[in-house]
């Protein structure tokens, strides 16, 4: 289970998050809902171990983690996958997909990458003529899905999505949602989804929480 | 929503086609559209991204790239003689069409709006060039959701809704019978979405046109008078909204509805084909479950549905 308690986060003078907390465990998919500007992406950040908090803790299985990004053990990073919202400000424009994809195994110093970028572009259903293409050269969709790969390459026990279908048509949201879902059973994972959309959220989480109405304790 | 029945056409496109000219290959961006919008018409033209949509409105402003190879004719009516917007001098489209005929809600905001003045500065150009009192910024704003005090933020201060929101106010200024959006909506929250639609419903209801572009298809059902469903550089179906929701006839248009939330949720199988290599016949067969030996053959768009096994006419 992966755990935030009592986060806050300012920007400047002005507070977005006050003392909130939430919980995601293993298998269960959590809808986080609330109106713009709520600090919905903010906390995701924050679980993502790219956001210091002023103050508050996450916690992986009831060992606080210490520090943000580079900081942080690897071992421990590579548990929480991220899928952003936008896809082409996620992506290094120069990198063709499989590049892409690789990034992760590449820093991790993985062997069989060629064969892994394969089987994780399998997994989202790009194929081969795909993956040789730049950014530029394919929809926002197809990007997505690359991203996606990128979030799988190692393995996470959670995933956090925030907003990653809201600039897609629905036959690339339902793909995405199904791959997501198919990843999840696989390998008993965390989602966290983060979506206005509201037919979306009663379809896809088993439970929804509004950012408004999150306690001060974990739940 | 009502639907008349109007003798009228405020913009007749027929037989609209763009090609990309690249080093390499031909993208077939858009291809024999024919399409006649009415005054009070509210019309959506849906599609995954790439289908070619947001080249259709481009191609009707004049605004495509120096490789695009535009053929046939988009006639846009109003006082006088109508104008040939594909063949227009550049001229003409820039000193009577562009923001005074048609108006157009950019996709991208961020990159429409000046970044050295404030929304009001923006705003106050725009109705003073078209003779309507600067005064009437505050309530042009309000319209779409902006309160005086955003106004006076410049564009980088601006969130992506507001900026969205900046843009579709900016294209409402000068009040054109035309409206092009292209999705007016995206990086807004559900309420937000809602209330530009319905400033966009209320501009047809005061007898405007609008052409709402977007992917999404919540949005087309709250507000579209009739929807336009392009795949892969094509009209595949153009019928009234209502009964489209009701009942898509073509199977692509079925699949796509199904794939949402509060429907099936199920994606539609296989890949949209490369716009640089469009299989011949039906773009949509190879992943379409009803395909049979003559979908080898492009289907016209007779009379509403460009199919030729549509849902419906089976036994």
């Amino acid at each position: 289970m992966i755990t935030a308690e009592g986060i806050t986060v300012a920007y400047g003078r002005r507070r977005v998050l006050d003392g909130v907390s939430l919980s995601l465990a293993r298998g269960e998919t959590v809808g986080l809902r609330g109106p713009s500007g709520a600090g919905k992406s903010t906390l995701l950040r924050v679980l993502a171990l790219l956001h210091r908090p002023a103050a508050g803790t996450v916690s992986i299985d009831g060992t606080a983690i210490t520090g943000t990004r580079y900081t942080v053990p690897a071992a421990v990073r590579t548990r929480i996958g991220v899928l952003f919202q936008s896809p082409r400000a996620a992506a290094d424009p120069r990198l063709s997909l499989a590049d892409i994809i690789a990034e992760p195994l590449r820093v991790a110093r993985r062997s069989d990458i060629s064969a892994r970028v394969a089987d994780l572009a399998d997994t989202v259903g790009l194929t081969a003529d795909l993956l040789s293409r730049r950014p530029h050269a394919v929809s926002d969709g197809q990007l997505q899905r690359a991203c996606l790969a990128r979030a799988f390459a190692h393995t996470p026990d959670y995933l956090l999505c925030d907003e990653a279908t809201t600039m897609l048509d629905a036959a690339t949201q339902a793909l995405i949602a199904t791959v997501i879902t198919d990843y999840q059973q696989r390998h008993n994972a965390g989602v966290l989804i983060v979506t206005h959309d509201p037919a979306l959220m009663t379809r896809w989480a088993d439970r929804t929480l509004d950012l408004a109405d999150l306690p001060a304790t974990a739940r | 929503m009502t639907t008349t029945v109007r003798t009228s056409s405020l913009l007749a496109i027929s037989d609209l086609t763009v090609r990309f000219r690249l080093p390499d290959a031909t993208v077939h961006a858009v291809t024999g559209i024919d399409v006649t919008v009415a005054p009070g018409e509210l019309l959506a033209v849906v599609g995954e991204s790439g289908c070619g949509k947001s080249v259709l409105a481009h191609a009707l402003l004049g605004l495509l790239p120096a490789n695009a190879a535009v053929t046939g004719t988009a006639l846009l009516h109003g006082d006088g003689a109508p104008i040939d917007l594909l063949t227009a001098d550049d001229k003409i489209l820039a000193r009577s069409v562009r923001g005074r005929r048609i108006g157009l809600v950019p996709q991208s905001p961020a990159t429409a709006l000046t970044p050295v003045r404030t929304g009001r500065r923006l705003l106050e150009e725009t109705l003073r060039a078209h003779g309507r009192p600067r005064a009437e910024a505050d309530t042009v704003a309000a319209g779409v959701g902006l309160t005086p005090a955003d106004l006076d933020l410049y564009p980088h201060e601006l969130s992506g809704g507001m900026a969205q929101r900046l843009a579709t106010a900016l294209a409402l200024a000068p009040d054109p019978p035309l409206l092009l959006a292209d999705e007016p909506t995206s990086g807004l929250d559900r309420p937000l979405v809602d209330a530009t639609l319905d400033v966009l419903r209320q501009r047809c209801d005061n007898g405007a046109a609008v052409i709402l572009i977007t992917h999404d298809l919540a949005a087309a059902q709250r507000v579209a008078d009739s929807v336009a469903v392009m795949y892969a550089s094509r009209i595949v179906e153009h019928r009234p909204a209502a009964g489209f929701f009701a009942g898509p006839r073509h199977p692509y248009a079925h699949a796509l509805l199904d794939a949402l939330p509060d429907r099936a949720f199920a994606p539609i199988p296989g890949h949209p084909p490369m716009l640089t290599a469009l299989p011949a016949g039906c773009a949509f067969a190879p992943r379409c479950p009803h395909a049979a030996d003559d979908c080898g053959i492009q289907p016209g768009l007779h009379p509403d549905v460009a199919c030729h096994h549509p849902i419906g006419d089976r036994p």
